[in-house]
């Protein structure tokens, strides 16, 4: 065990410098850069320009900006944002907990209704049900989150006025009610695709444990089906899920980018676009390497967990 | 006019006019003409409700002589006060200053050179200290220091010799006399010294995320990537506040930034304002108030004076002539902007309205180069003394619009003998050398000319200004007419704004007349507020829609 996780933990690091030196050159090479939000004000002239370039080492040469960047980082100082001169690590703080609010309740919804849809759909299989499941699945997947959202605000806030177009709660409100209130919409838009995508997996995941021979042997046995389904199949076939879920770990801390836009929500994803947007170097780098930990993490959690779950599998 | 909303001021131009010829220069600077309720309907005297404001953007920048862009203007007008305001006509006011100082009253030397300002005494910042001269000679020495990453700096560079003659009196030394100076100042909001002196880095100070200023608000919480909330300063010397909070609420698409002014989460849209394909609906919103107003930038065809095409005046009045405005407004633009003859805003007090009005004429533009010599060949373009009248035009690619011009003047430009290929560019390749070496033939191009509201326009007209010929300054078009060259360094040396306005609407006459570019339309803002909203006025003078909100009220 500790042989395998020293061996994760040089992985990782040799991935965290790939990753965050092709970062740091893609988002260099990106025209503009974070004075072209003045390019067009004309009381900006070429020196006030220059001397904000000046000010912010952007005159120096790339790589030096990048070791310079790595460096601090390694003592562990995330730099400041371009934008908000707040240092990168608040400016994280502050937006996670309404990504974490979001993408939670959106996951939980996804993996209930998914898991539910992928086993009926695999023990009622070619029935009315898995047809339905299987086509609704593809327009979720083929549809994008945008337009379900604006659809959803249409007919749901301005149409019936069931639901808030938006924002996370009521200025001078915010009770739990409240954020409850405008919870719904975006959670239930966003775990759509989720859905979508946990429904397939879980219904191929169920097949393939229903085949087994263990199943045979359960009824067999004289086993009651629902205790086939409950014990055997389910156990078995939430095996694969682990990874799965370990995968989609990340996105719940980093946020869905286009949902959170459309319904004003003001978490990480949209944190992301915005810094993209002015080229905020510093904050998108950080969300890169914060990504990029999480990602490593959430794989090496599922790993540990499926190795636990699993007696199958060893962890070398 | 008619369409474009007149609610602006109760002051029409005629009735600015009679009111300066009654009281010379000095009737132009009325005083408090913004400092008591101007607009006649009785507010609140206990702030009272709150106002959400809209915008598409996230202010992030609060200290206001940092480095920021227009989005941020509202919170700085709000929780700040510079020494001077610009009213919706154009016209300069005292804010922080008592008066504003001219060479008639002597707060201007002869020689533009020594500036004196009488300042307030009833003023006080947020915490309770008072306000004196001392704070803004710190803020006008803060925004030249190096390190300081200050927003502009033209005209603070040429300030020397900044001394507090009382705490109610400030005098300075100009290196060389700038009018524009003083509309700049309507733009530098001043800081504390006392909490500013102490921290070591301003660009890092505990200040830019919680400012106090002097303004009607103070500065109440700020949720980042949501809004920024702030409170009535019930202490404020001006007019207002009349709500108990103001509140920028950040919305990123514009499409649900509308969508929550339909449903009533927001009370203002603010900038980016209402996208113009929303106007005709949102005009006829129930309990909603839907006006047209003009901002500070205009489009234009703009040309490479250099090339050889474009040399003779004769085609760029063809070209001119060929150009269908009305068409390009109602057929791609919903009806919004103003056709326009001049790079002046309509809404300055320097704009010219006197200007000849472009007749869109097939027959005529054909007339002119025939007459000029230009013939066509067998292809059906024009040339003379071999040169083709034939060129490419640019603009930043994926803008739907401003393409669709694009290809209609090529089809109305074909009609008269003149070929117009298409050359569209991403934004930062359009902007930079291409741009700026003009490299271009000709661009369609969205700009403002002024800075802050000064009709100074050196850095556009100037033939000193010229990129490509060592100058440094944006005159792209490669334009030289002495005649301007010579009004404009006058203009910026005359302080007396009935002057000015002489020499600038020559300025604007040898412009229209010699046409380096081809003046399309004023860009118009579609704003929209509840209907119980007074006092929201705009005024394009200023880049924000926020300019005065301690002035709102919500009628009771």
């Amino acid at each position: 065990m500790r042989g395998f996780l020293l061996n994760r933990l040089s992985q990782s690091l040799a991935l965290l410098v790939i990753v965050s030196i092709i970062g740091f050159i893609i988002l260099n090479l990106i025209p503009g850069g974070p004075l072209s939000q003045f390019a067009r004000d004309p009381s900006m002239t070429q020196q006030d320009m220059e001397r904000l370039a000046e000010q912010l080492g952007l005159n120096r040469p790339l790589w030096i900006q990048y070791f310079d960047w790595a460096w601090r980082l390694v003592q562990g100082d995330w730099g400041r944002s371009f934008r908000d001169g707040a240092s990168v690590l608040a400016v994280i703080g502050r937006h996670i907990f309404a990504t974490l609010l979001l993408m939670g309740t959106s996951t939980v919804i996804a993996i209930a209704i998914g898991t539910w849809i992928g086993i009926r759909g695999a023990t009622h299989r070619y029935s009315l049900f898995d047809y339905l499941a299987t086509i609704g699945a593809m327009v979720a997947l083929s549809i994008p989150t945008f337009w379900f959202g604006l659809v959803g605000i249409y007919v749901f806030s301005l149409q019936l006025g069931w639901v808030p177009a938006g924002n996370m709660y009521t200025i001078g409100d915010g009770s739990v009610l409240d954020y409850l209130h405008h919870l719904i919409l975006p959670s239930v838009v966003l775990s759509l695709v989720h859905v979508a995508v946990w429904s397939r997996y879980m219904r191929t995941a169920t097949l393939d444990a229903i085949s087994q021979d263990f199943v045979k042997t359960a009824r067999a046995k004289g086993l009651s089906e629902r205790r086939i389904l409950l014990k055997h199949v389910v156990g078995n076939a939430l095996l694969p899920m682990i990874t799965l879920a370990g995968v989609q770990l990340p996105s719940i801390l980093t946020g869905a980018l286009v949902t959170e836009t459309v319904f004003t929500w003001p978490g990480m994803g949209r944190l992301f676009l915005d810094s993209l947007g002015y080229s905020d170097y510093p904050v998108v780098m950080g969300l890169l390497i914060f990504s990029a930990i999480l990602v490593i993490l959430g794989n090496l959690i599922a790993d540990i967990v499926v190795a636990i779950v699993d007696p199958r599998i060893r962890l070398a | 006019m008619t369409k474009h909303s007149k609610s602006a001021s109760n002051y029409s131009r005629r009735d600015t006019l009679r009111m300066m010829a009654l009281g010379g220069a000095a009737g132009i600077f009325a005083p408090n003409l913004l400092t008591k309720p101007a607009f006649g309907q009785k507010a609140p005297r206990v702030p009272k409700g709150r106002i959400v404001v809209g915008l598409s953007q996230e202010p992030t920048v609060f200290n206001p002589l940092m480095a920021h862009i227009e989005v941020d203007d509202g919170v700085h007008f709000s929780v700040f006060d510079a020494l001077f305001r610009i009213d919706p006509k154009g016209l300069i006011q005292p804010n922080l200053a008592a008066e504003v100082p001219t060479q008639k009253n002597g707060g201007i030397s002869e020689d533009g050179l020594k500036w004196r300002i009488r300042l307030r005494d009833d003023v006080r910042w947020h915490d309770g200290k008072p306000f004196t001269a001392e704070d803004v000679k710190f803020t006008l020495e803060l925004i030249t220091k190096p390190n300081f990453r200050s927003w502009r700096t033209t005209g603070h560079s040429l300030v020397r010799d900044i001394a507090v003659v009382s705490p109610v009196e400030i005098t300075w030394r100009m290196e060389q006399a700038f009018a524009p100076y003083l509309s700049f100042l309507t733009e530098t909001f001043v800081v504390p010294k006392h909490i500013l002196e102490k921290e070591a880095d301003p660009n890092n100070a505990a200040f830019n995320q919680a400012p106090i200023g002097t303004g009607a608000f103070k500065w109440g919480t700020r949720v980042p990537g949501d809004r920024v909330e702030l409170i009535a300063n019930s202490n404020y010397f001006g007019d207002g506040p009349y709500i108990e909070r103001l509140i920028f609420k950040y919305i990123p698409d514009l499409t649900v930034l509308y969508t929550q002014f339909k449903s009533g989460d927001i009370d203002l849209v603010g900038q980016t304002y209402i996208s113009p394909d929303h106007y005709e609906e949102a005009r006829k919103l129930p309990s909603r108030v839907v006006t047209l107003e003009p901002k500070s930038s205009f489009e234009s065809f703009y040309l490479n004076l250099e090339r050889p095409q474009f040399k003779e005046l004769q085609v760029r009045q063809a070209l001119y002539a060929a150009i269908d405005k009305k068409a390009i407004i109602d057929g791609l633009y919903y009806g919004v902007p103003v056709p326009t003859e001049t790079f002046m805003p309509r809404q300055s007090f320097y704009y010219n309205p006197g200007l000849p009005v472009q007749e869109f004429s097939v027959k005529r533009a054909k007339q002119i180069l025939d007459a000029a010599g230009w013939v066509p060949g067998r292809d059906k373009i024009r040339a003379k003394d071999g040169v083709r009248l034939s060129f490419t035009n640019s603009t930043t690619s994926g803008d739907p619009l401003r393409e669709q011009v694009q290809q209609y003047l090529q089809q109305a430009f074909a009609e008269i003998g003149v070929e117009m290929t298409i050359s569209n560019l991403p934004a930062a390749v359009m902007w930079g050398e291409f741009w700026q070496r003009s490299r271009f033939d000709s661009v369609i191009v969205g700009s403002t000319y002024l800075i802050g509201a000064d009709p100074d326009v050196t850095n556009r007209l100037h033939s000193l200004a010229i990129g490509n010929k060592g100058g440094r300054g944006s005159n792209n078009a490669q334009y030289v007419n002495p005649e301007v060259d010579s009004l404009l360094e006058k203009g910026s040396r005359t302080f007396d704004p009935e002057a000015r306005r002489a020499i600038y609407f020559r300025v604007q006459e040898l412009v229209r007349h010699d046409l380096p570019l081809l003046p399309l339309y004023q860009n118009v803002a579609v704003q929209g507020h509840k209907k119980g909203i007074q006092g929201a006025v705009s005024n394009g003078n200023t880049r924000t829609e926020s300019w005065n909100a301690g002035a709102w009220s919500w009628t009771s």
